[in-house]
């Protein structure tokens, strides 16, 4: 290596170092440390000893609170994934649109997804009080009784659903730029093949679409099984644990019980399955996304 | 050749045809924009202006007829909000000035410096993106408790000054695009390294820098559980914590509850109004190829 060579590697460790130390100190330190807390029985007060995979033993075979955390998360990522990919891309769609006011259109949609969890699950608690809330009014127009929402458990959950696709333009926003990335000649082209409106969105848009389509599953993947702030702020878990999703057990078990072996086992469990699902999704995407670079596909 | 002559026989119906989808999604954007949006927004405003015998009025007061503006100073006393907010701007202030130095200069070396392992470091860095939250959120109070952090801002600024792997991404994306000749220029004139990096790379910056700086204050300003995980005292608490006890506050007093959630989002609309064209672009630039 060349004197010229050396200093600019050395320069180069330098620039990237506050990096690299965070990432040691801040994520993989305490990943590995998590690991070894979660074979222990350590709550913060005494050293910790090691109990082997005691922690996890309990979890998967004596532990209810896990099995009802683990149904409601589920359910929930079930419900809010679908609905927002779907609804996000229906949106991006409508906002690709060359119509008046269209830059406007963008913004106001854009707007929920800049506002503080705290705020809007507030907010939405009132819309959908169900004695007071405008929602249940707007219903009761037409003669429907709306349920209780946050106050009923076949509905908490659904509501907080609602939530997050109030925000879902915070993704249509991600896929309007992979929809302004598709070149126009492959539109022309169709169009000339005689394609009609249907044929191009399923040939062409959905097609070049999927490169966002894989990035904006995983990111939104990762939130859902993270969901919290929305929780903690409408229903706390409640009513009857029907929104009791598993950060919310893993908070409480961490800094209101202070068992920091069981919460760290719980968050490796978690962190298994959410790593698990990705590379699902990435071994999936050989089948349906499409790179450009890779040619006709 | 069939679909031509017919509409060069028909040029009316070739305009609306032509015309329809974008008529179409012009009703279905303004439709939308007037229920999702128009109305919870306008609720909420309104119920902010209310009396309280009008919040719980059936059937529902749509706008108070004697707007209660003084709501809002209301929850700013009894909330402590004001005292709040200089507490969330103070942390944000600290998080973007990290952000912007950290990751700025971890950007530049990677797109700009050549070292063993480069490659691989980076994916690293990328791959970090994917690792859940929720594994490190416990070791990460350990440590911070070991060294005597918590109950103290330390936890929600430090770690910002070393870097961000989603925002160092969108840096060095972006000084990838920015040509070398520059660089060599200054070089040949006797710069350093850090003198390319201060002098030329940085100042052509501005729009990515920005777009850090922008989303650094919201997510500081709105985040959650780790202000509820560190602050303890009443005095440190940010606006999100604040916020989040409304409720128990103010029990059914839902006009306040709404004019505290709507003062809480005011800064986050005023800072996204200010830097939109840089923020929409620059999310959007967020190298969905890389």
């Amino acid at each position: 290596m060349s004197r010229a060579a050396r200093r600019e590697a050395i320069e180069g460790y330098i620039g990237i170092s506050p990096w690299l130390i965070g990432f040691v100190l801040f994520t993989a330190g305490p990943m590995l440390a998590s690991l070894y807390v979660s074979l222990t029985d350590w709550r913060m007060v005494e050293a910790p000893n090691w109990v082997g995979l005691r922690n996890y033993v309990k979890i998967f075979t004596d532990d209810r609170d896990f099995r009802r955390a683990i149904g409601v998360t589920f359910t929930y990522v079930l419900m809010a994934l679908p609905l927002q990919l779907l609804l996000g891309l229906g949106l991006s769609l409508l906002l690709n649109q060359r119509v008046v006011g269209i830059r406007l259109f963008r913004t106001f949609f854009y707007i929920p997804a800049v506002l503080s969890g705290v705020s809007v699950a507030l907010v939405w608690m009132w819309l959908l009080n169900p004695d007071f809330g405008i929602v249940n009014a707007f219903l009761g127009v037409f003669g429907i009784e709306g349920p209780g929402w946050f106050w009923d458990p076949d509905w908490a959950l659904p509501a907080i659903v609602m939530i997050g696709l109030w925000r879902v333009g915070g993704g249509a926003i991600i896929y309007l730029a992979g929809l302004q990335n598709i070149s126009p000649h492959l539109y022309e082209a169709a169009e000339i093949d005689g394609a009609g409106a249907f044929a191009r969105l399923r040939h062409v848009t959905l097609p070049m679409l999927t490169p966002t389509l894989f990035f904006q599953l995983v990111m939104e993947l990762i939130d859902a099984f993270q969901a919290f702030t929305a929780v903690y702020v409408t229903t706390g878990g409640g009513p009857v644990g029907a929104t009791f999703f598993y950060m919310l057990y893993m908070f409480r078990t961490a800094f209101v019980d202070f068992d920091m072996a069981y919460a760290s086992a719980l968050a490796w469990i978690m962190g298994m399955i959410i790593l698990g699902f990705t590379a699902l999704v990435f071994k999936s995407s050989a089948l349906w996304v499409f790179y450009e670079s890779e040619g006709r596909g | 050749m069939a679909v031509a002559t017919s509409e060069l026989s028909s040029p009316t119906r070739r305009h609306w045809s032509r015309h329809l989808p974008a008529v179409v999604s012009f009703l279905v954007l303004a439709v939308l924009a007037v229920v999702v949006i128009g109305i919870p927004v306008g609720w909420t405003l309104s119920t902010a202006l209310k009396q309280r015998h009008e919040v719980i009025a059936w059937p529902p007061v749509y706008w108070p007829p004697d707007p209660q503006w003084h709501n809002f100073a209301e929850v700013i006393e009894r909330a402590d909000l004001l005292r709040f907010g200089i507490n969330s701007l103070f942390i944000a202030m600290f998080t973007i000035l990290g952000r912007l130095l950290s990751c700025s200069i971890v950007a530049f070396s990677f797109a700009r410096l050549r070292f063993p392992g480069r490659g691989p470091l980076f994916m690293l860095l990328l791959s970090t993106l994917m690792i859940p939250n929720q594994i490190t959120l416990i070791p990460q109070f350990v440590l911070f408790q070991t060294l005597g952090w918590v109950g103290t801002y330390l936890p929600l600024i430090v770690p910002d000054f070393f870097g961000s792997a989603f925002f160092i991404f969108l840096m060095r994306q972006y000084v990838m695009t920015i040509p070398r000749d520059l660089d060599e220029a200054a070089r040949i004139d006797g710069a350093s390294t850090w003198m390319v990096f201060a002098r030329i790379v940085m100042p052509l910056c501005i729009p990515p820098l920005t777009v850090v700086a922008v989303l650094s204050f919201l997510s500081s300003w709105n985040e959650f559980l780790s202000p509820l995980i560190y602050i303890s005292r009443y005095d440190d608490y940010t606006v999100q914590l604040g916020l989040s006890f409304l409720r128990g506050k103010f029990n059914v007093e839902w006009n306040l509850i709404m004019a505290g959630s709507i003062l809480g989002v005011v800064p986050c609309i005023l800072i996204f109004f200010l830097a939109q064209k840089h923020l929409i672009g620059g999310i959007a630039s967020v190298g969905l190829k890389g």
